[in-house]
């Protein structure tokens, strides 16, 4: 009987297409990363629907932590002076009595959550021990001795004329009142529009939002 | 001759002395590679998703002595929220007085404020009878005058206290996102109302 002999064929696969279009994805994704900066203060956001994408551009982050302390932190994307010109306000305004060398330590400083007399003893140390430093939270609970309006009105002296965000991040646990304080800091000094920084959630089943986004509203 | 050549030349060729070159395979083992690969893909989809927060836009009135300014709005669609301590919700339509405190006072639930919401709002959307004068207004613009007023009397007040957290806030500002309520308001919390609260927090 005749057997047919069947070739042998082999196993191996080229691979060489398949790993081109894995790298060529690789090497987007690391184009398109950016790298938070590592956070100082450690923030869960509670979640929303909104999906308004909040851009990097000028802004002041004012972060409530879950101990419902206050920081603030200045984002100015190009013009590092502005940071400079902040500090310098704050330091006429209320006559603090800082050393250039603490007014340009200023600038790298991570994040800002003291009160105004203990600012002095923030600035003398070097960045890298700012953001460890157990800092008690910018005051904004008191009415009268609400700090945050300060910064924020040299903050919206520093930027007159250029687009200005006013980001509040929250923790989850942190309190009201503290919110209503940060807002009346910036009521005070005239500004009404705020973004409020969240992790995105999608709106649920049956609900209008959710008949208005499925009809194609943005 | 010595030769130095130590290759087999038998069966060969060429002549004596050249050296025959072993073939050897160009394949290269890409496992590893593509393993690799596709670790740092994971890797780096994962930090680029994550590292986009969201906002929520959030816009304040103005602080207003005058009493023209203020917004007036209607008991029939008015809808008042309270958020208390341990995420409780409390609520009432309309207004609050003395008589109708113990009946028209309800106590309810992050889970079941949205039915509370939407409810209220069919209500309100039910009732509509017209109103000349927003019409107009959204006939002016170029809008839809039904769409635009139907719920124009319908407005959300919220009530914040001391206790409620960040979180509590978020979350009811979100649901009018989520309820497409044009009108709503936060408001400082009154102190017939904290009482109320006090009371119903203290009976259960």
């Amino acid at each position: 009987m005749p057997s047919v002999k069947l070739p042998k064929k082999s196993t191996d696969t080229d691979m060489t297409p398949f790993v081109d279009i894995a790298f060529l994805i690789l090497s987007f994704f690391i184009m398109a990363t950016k790298f938070k900066p590592p956070e100082p203060v450690a923030v869960v956001t509670p979640g929303s629907v909104s999906s308004v994408i909040v851009k990097d551009e000028n802004s002041m982050l004012i972060t409530i932590d879950k101990d419902s302390k206050v920081y603030i932190n200045i984002n100015a994307k190009k013009d590092q002076n502005k940071l400079t010109q902040i500090i310098e306000g704050i330091n006429t305004s209320r006559s603090l009595g800082l050393s250039p060398a603490q007014i340009q330590n200023f600038k790298t400083t991570p994040i800002i959550g003291v009160p105004f007399g203990s600012l002095k003893t923030l600035l003398n140390l070097p960045a890298d021990q700012q953001a460890t430093v157990g800092q008690p939270g910018i005051p904004v609970l008191d009415s009268i001795n609400n700090e945050l309006i300060w910064w924020v009105s040299e903050t919206k002296k520093a930027f007159a004329g250029e687009k200005l965000l006013y980001l509040i991040k929250g923790d989850n646990g942190s309190k009201y009142p503290t919110f209503e304080g940060v807002v009346n800091a910036l009521r005070k000094n005239d500004e009404f529009k705020y973004n409020l920084v969240t992790s995105q959630e999608g709106p649920p089943e049956g609900t209008d939002e959710y008949k208005r986004r499925a009809a194609g509203g943005k | 001759m010595s030769s130095i050549d130590t290759g087999g030349d038998d069966g060969h060729k060429k002549g004596p002395g050249v050296k025959k070159a072993k073939k050897l395979s160009t394949r290269v083992d890409m496992t590893p590679m593509v393993d690799l690969g596709f670790l740092l893909i994971t890797f780096f989809i994962f930090t680029a998703t994550m590292s986009s927060p969201v906002g929520m836009d959030l816009n304040m009135p103005k602080d207003t002595d005058k009493p023209e300014e203020e917004t007036e709005i209607k008991q029939s669609g008015a809808l008042t929220i309270m958020l208390g301590k341990d995420n409780h919700v409390y609520y009432y339509e309309g207004q609050l007085t003395q008589e109708n405190a113990s009946t028209a006072f309800k106590s309810s639930s992050f889970d079941k404020i949205r039915d509370i919401i939407i409810n209220k709002k069919k209500d309100v959307i039910s009732s509509y009878r017209g109103n000349p004068a927003c019409e107009q207004k959204a006939r002016d613009k170029g809008k839809d005058p039904k769409a635009e007023c139907i719920d124009e009397d319908f407005v959300v007040v919220i009530k914040p206290t001391a206790e409620a957290t960040y979180k509590n806030t978020v979350d009811i500002l979100d649901e009018m996102t989520i309820n497409n309520v044009k009108r709503f308001a936060m408001v400082k919390i009154s102190d017939t109302e904290k009482e109320m609260i006090a009371k119903t927090e203290g009976g259960q």
